[in-house]
This record gives C-alpha cells, structure tokens and sequence, in this order.
C-alpha cells in the first residue's frame, strides 16, 4: 500500500516535472526541472529494489550530467525567446501530432489491456536470486562475465565521445603564447639574464625580444 | 588458446578495435599533420582488408556468442563484407580531398574504423542491447564526422542537424525496444521470436507498437520516407569524401540491421510489419524520383537518389520472403558499387582548390574529359536502371520476389518511379555530353580513377553469370540463413 502510493507519487512528480523541463520559460530553471525528474527516477528504481541504480543515477545524471547542463545553458548565449517563438509557430502541429498519437497509444492500450507476453516479463528490476545477493553484488556477478560484449562496446562508444570531442575543439591556434618545459629547463642565466649598461640620464628601449 | 579460439566468430571486429587504439596511440605520438593523417588512414585500410580476409577464412556457419548477443552467420558476413568495402573505399577516396582542405587529421580513419565496428555489431546484433550498441557506436563517430570541417558553416550545421535528429531517432528506437523488452520479458531476439511466432502475439498490442516504434527508429537511419528530412542537408553540408561514406557503408549496416530484426526478432508478426515497410518503400520511391528533379547541387541530389534506392531495395523486404531477402542483398551489393563510383566522380569536379558541386559545371564534360564523362553517365545509366548495366538486374532482382509474392501495386509503383527518377539522371548525361563546354576540372588523382574504373568494371561485368553470380549465390546464402 504505502509502496503503491509511493510510487504514484514520484511517477506524477516525475511526469509533472518533465513537462516542466520543455515549457518552463528559464531555461536554468528547465535544468533544475531535470534534476528533479531524475530524482524522481531514482525513487522509483529504490521502490523496485534496484538502490544500486538509483544511487548511480543520481550521481551520474545529477551530479554530472544535470550540472553540466546547467553550465552550457548559462555559458551559451543561446536567445531563448526567439526559440520559443518558433517553437509557438509550430506548436499546434506538433500538438496535433502528439495528440494523434496519444489517443492512438491510449486507445490500444485501453482495448487490449497491458498484457504481458507469453514468458511473463520480470517483475522486479533484480529477480530474487534466493542466495541474498544484494543487488550490486548481482550487478557485478553479470556485468563483466554475461554482460562483457555490452561492457566493452560501451567503452568503445565513449572513446568515440572523447575522440570526437577532441577532434571538434582541439585547435592548435597560430601566435597563442604555450609553456614549453624544455625551454624553461634550458634557461639558464646566460640566456635568462642580459647585463645593459644604462647611460646616466638616457632610458632603455625594450628590445625586439621583448624580454623585461 | 582454446578459449581465445572460442571467440574465432568475433576476430574480425576485435582485429578492427585493437587496430584503432593502436592507430590511436600511433596519430597521438607522432607529429599532427597531413603525413600521419594519411599514414594511419592507409593502415585502417590494410586493417579493415585483413578483417574481411578474416570474414572470408571463417567456415560458412552460424556461430552464437556472448550468450546469444552475437552471432554470425552468411547473412552478417555478406553484410561484414559490403560494409568493409564501402568503408575502406571511403577511406581511399578521401586523400587527396582531405589533404587540400587541410583535413586529413589521423582522427578521421580512426574514426571511420570504429564506425565501421559498429556497423558489423549491427549486422551481428541478436540481441535489442547490441542492437542498441553498435547503432551508438556507428552514429557517434558519424555525427562527428559529419561535422569535421569545423571552419565550414554547412558542415557544423550538417554534423548538428544530424546529432540531434539522430538522437530523435535512437530515442524512438529506445522506446520502442523497452516496450518489447517489457511485453516478451527479454531482450533476446530468439526469445521475442518465439513469443512473437505464438498465437497470441497479434493481440500483444505492446509488442506491436514497440515493433512499429523501432521501425521508426531504423527507418531514420536509412533515411526512408517520411524519416528523410536530414539526407539532403547533411549529404550537402558534410565534406564530400564523408558524404560519400554515408552514402555507401552505414546504409548497407542500417537495412541488415532491420532485416535482421525483422527477420529473427519478429517472424510471425510479418504481417503487422509488411504493412509498415510497404509505406515506407512506396513513399520513399516516389520521394525520391520527384524531389531530385529540381535539385543543382549534386549532393543533394544524391541524397535524394539514395533515399529513392532505399525505397527500391525495401521492396525486396516487404516480399517478405527469402528470395525478396536475397534481391535486397544484392540490390545493395550493386548499390554501394554505384554510388561510391558516383562519388569518386563527384570528387573529381575540382577546379584548381574549389570543389565544384553544382551540376551545370559538368557541362560539355565530353569535350574536355571524355574518359570521366563516359564513367559518369555509365553509372547514371546504371543508378537509373538501363540494362544491361549492373543497376538493371538489382531492380530485376528485387520486383520479381515482389510480383511473385503478389505486391503488384508496389511493383508497379516502383517501375513507374524509376522511370521519373531516370529523368534526372538522362538529365546530368544531357549536360555533360550536349551542353557547351564549360572550364576543365583539375587531371584526376589515381585514388579516383582506381574507384572508377572498378565501379565501371562492375557495373558492366555483373551482367557476365561467372562474375555476378558469385555475389548472387552468396546473397542467397546469405538471406537462407536470415530465416525471413
């Protein structure tokens, strides 16, 4: 009983603040809107016993992602206003899509009901392995031994994020000043120290080196 | 040694991984320029032909591995094959464009080799996650790809117009694959199979609308109709050499990937996913024979060639039988051999640095070039369908399941489309034979010429039973293993 109340309430509070996500007006506030939704997640995977995944998507997608987020959003100067524009401009054809859709799905479901397929789907997000495992233990059991080939695919995906990354930012800038430790180490006081004599009442241009 | 050689099936793209971090290590270590940009592409090109002579050695069996999350079987490796090609023939068509851009960074062949290790996780995907993982995995370094021309306008807005519409797509995808992982309880096609094959599951609505909704998702990445709003935009922003990629690799993994779902993950629901596929084949067809008419620049109107092909080779599929999956293998076989000759083409209009793309250039081409005009209008010839060139028989081989099979509309809506769209390729022969000659392009690099003149080889030589049936009898193979 107190688990089914829980639950409507993180999935309406989750809902609710996803619409939020896509119609708040600031868009530091549709982030904020966001971390919320993931909390909201989270609970919900605590209700199905999954804690490990719920910890793990607040620290990743919160923690990391959301506040991510919030850095471009305040660092872009992206006009808002003018996406909204266009965003009102097309907004009753997506509406009328969304909505199309919408009856359809609830229409079908409605009709046939939510029935589950011949094997039964599994109904916990961790199925009881009866030996009391805790569920990162069951993680951990999988997830490098059945799991390997998604594991590592996974890692050849984030190598192509940080490649790409690199690739679409790194730029080598001609005339930028870079510390170079070689030429630092190889200072020594002959090269590093010039002796000028000052003649009395005359001045010392800077010279072309411009050392000082 | 004995567990390494249970892992045999998976060489290939494990060859192709370890390959791209060590080229990886080789670009960072060494100086960043054009020489080691060019050095690492020709490796990833040795790389991927050692992974198809791997595919080749590999005895003609269906291997399961990672617990049935991959497997490999004809179907993968005719697949494997087509995408090694199309990719390391990107590789070669992009050297000398890149080196006069100022492009040719190390990064981009890495980037291709591990695109194309996606695209052999697609072919091989038995199993929704892996399906999932080696779409990312193509898609990232795509979009990265696409926007690598950092300088250029068009290319940035191609690279983010494709990310994020790319994203739309793999969200629908996701969507669609958690309703059928949560109406079957697994997310392994052999188990969705049997629960899609009992008699309960054309009234196991979830499975259905999570069927159509990764549909949606596929069609995106083949650029079907009414999923096609990106082509045009990205295939004109992105440098050439990577529009010529897209053109021919991801294409090839994208429509094995849906045949493979389609083919083990949901037998017994043809007739919910024929409906969805007869649409989309139609309206892609006749899209592509009637937006192209108008279009100048010659990417572009590739792009719409290429959505009208995807449209031809989806009739095939929506046969739904095994010899409609052999005509799509095979269509696809000679599709990948035209469009990477039309974009070895498309990379030899040059001027001097400038890139010319506008298809009135071509103009008089005859009188200055005879030798790529011949190439040129003989792979229009054969992308429109004239016998006896090699694009004749692909059509040949995917109406005639489509008739058998009693799809008469769509075969005959398919004729019809080919004959519009033929119009616009008639049109660039009319130019470049009959108009007024127009300035001389720069003398073509060997790298092109090499393409050329093998996808003019081919395009004459598929019509010879002991070259094109070779490819023929392995697409049969190939589609009896797929199960459809």
């Amino acid at each position: 009983m107190i688990a089914a109340i829980f639950f409507y309430l993180f999935a309406i509070l989750s809902v609710i603040s996803a619409v939020m996500v896509i119609s708040a007006r600031n868009p530091v506030h549709a982030v904020l809107f966001l971390i919320l939704t993931f909390f909201n997640a989270a609970g919900l995977f605590v209700l199905l016993s999954a804690e490990f995944l719920a910890l793990l998507l607040i620290i990743v997608y919160v923690g990391a992602v959301a506040v991510l987020f919030l850095f471009v959003v305040m660092m872009l100067d992206v006009d808002f206003a003018e996406l909204k524009a266009g965003f009102i401009k097309n907004a009753p054809v997506g509406a009328l899509i969304g909505g199309v859709v919408l009856i359809e799905l609830v229409a079908l479901f409605i009709a046939h009901g939510f029935e589950i397929g011949a094997s039964g789907a599994v109904q916990t997000a961790v199925p009881s392995t009866g030996s009391g495992l805790d569920n990162t233990t069951a993680l951990g059991l999988v997830l490098y031994t059945k799991y390997v080939y998604f594991f590592q695919a996974a890692g050849l995906i984030l190598l192509v994020a940080m490649i790409g990354a690199i690739v679409l930012t790194l730029r080598h800038k001609e005339g930028v000043k870079r510390q170079s430790i070689p030429a630092q180490v190889a200072r020594n006081p002959k090269t590093a120290i010039e002796v000028i004599q000052v003649p009395s009442g005359g001045a010392i241009l800077p010279t072309a080196e411009g050392k000082g | 040694m004995s567990t390494l050689m249970t892992y045999a099936p998976a060489f290939p793209e494990l060859l192709l991984a370890v390959a791209a971090l060590l080229f990886l290590m080789l670009g960072a270590f060494n100086d960043d320029n054009d020489k080691t940009g060019a050095f690492v592409g020709w490796l990833a090109i040795a790389a991927m032909i050692a992974a198809g002579a791997l595919i080749v050695l590999q005895p003609a069996d269906t291997k399961s591995l990672f617990n049935g999350a991959f497997v490999v079987d004809q179907f993968a490796r005719f697949m494997k094959l087509l995408i090694l090609g199309g990719s390391a023939v990107a590789i070669l068509l992009s050297f000398d464009y890149l080196t006069a851009k100022g492009l040719m960074k190390f990064e981009y062949p890495i980037l291709i080799l591990l695109s194309t290790i996606g695209m052999m996780m697609m072919v091989s995907a038995s199993d929704l996650i892996s399906l999932y993982m080696g779409l990312e995995l193509q898609s990232l370094a795509l979009y990265v790809l696409a926007a690598m021309h950092r300088e250029n306008v068009r290319s940035s807005e191609s690279g983010l117009k494709y990310f994020v519409l790319g994203g739309l797509s793999s969200g629908m995808l996701l969507y669609g694959a958690s309703l059928v992982y949560g109406f079957t309880g697994s997310t392994e096609f052999s188990v969705i199979a049997n629960i899609a094959q009992s008699g309960t599951a054309a009234g196991n609505i979830g499975l259905i609308v999570g069927l159509v909704f990764m549909l949606v998702g596929l069609a995106f990445k083949i650029s079907a109709v009414p999923f096609h709003m990106w082509t045009p935009d990205v295939y004109q922003g992105a440098p050439t050499p990577v529009t010529a990629f897209f053109a021919a690799a991801p294409k090839m993994a994208a429509m094995g990937l849906m045949m493979r779902a389609l083919g083990s993950a949901f037998p017994g629901l043809e007739a919910q996913w024929q409906q969805v596929i007869w649409f989309v084949s139609i309206a892609s067809m006749l899209l592509g024979a009637f937006a192209a008419i108008g279009q100048n620049n010659i990417k572009r109107l590739m792009a719409y060639s290429s959505i009208g092909h995807v449209g031809f080779a989806l009739v095939g599929l929506a046969a739904g039988t095994q010899e409609g999956a052999q005509g799509v293998l095979v269509y696809l076989a000679i599709y990948l051999a035209m469009t990477l000759g039309t974009f070895a083409c498309i990379l030899a209009m040059q001027r001097g640095q400038d890139m010319i793309e506008d298809i009135d250039q071509l103009a008089g081409l005859a009188q200055n070039n005879l030798p790529m005009a011949f190439v040129l209008a003989m792979l229009m010839f054969s992308l429109a369908g004239i016998p006896p060139l090699a694009g004749f028989w692909a059509k040949v081989y995917v109406f005639w399941p489509a008739v058998k099979a009693g799809l008469y509309p769509l075969a005959i809506i398919g004729v019809v489309a080919s004959v519009i769209g033929a119009y616009y390729y008639l049109r660039i022969v009319k130019i470049m034979f009959f108009d007024e000659p127009k300035e001389k392009f720069a003398p073509i690099s060997t790298n092109l010429a090499v393409v050329m003149g093998a996808s003019l080889f081919f395009i004459f030589a598929f019509a010879i039973p002991q070259l094109g049936g070779p490819i023929v009898s392995a697409a049969e193979a190939a589609a009896k293993s797929l199960r459809l």
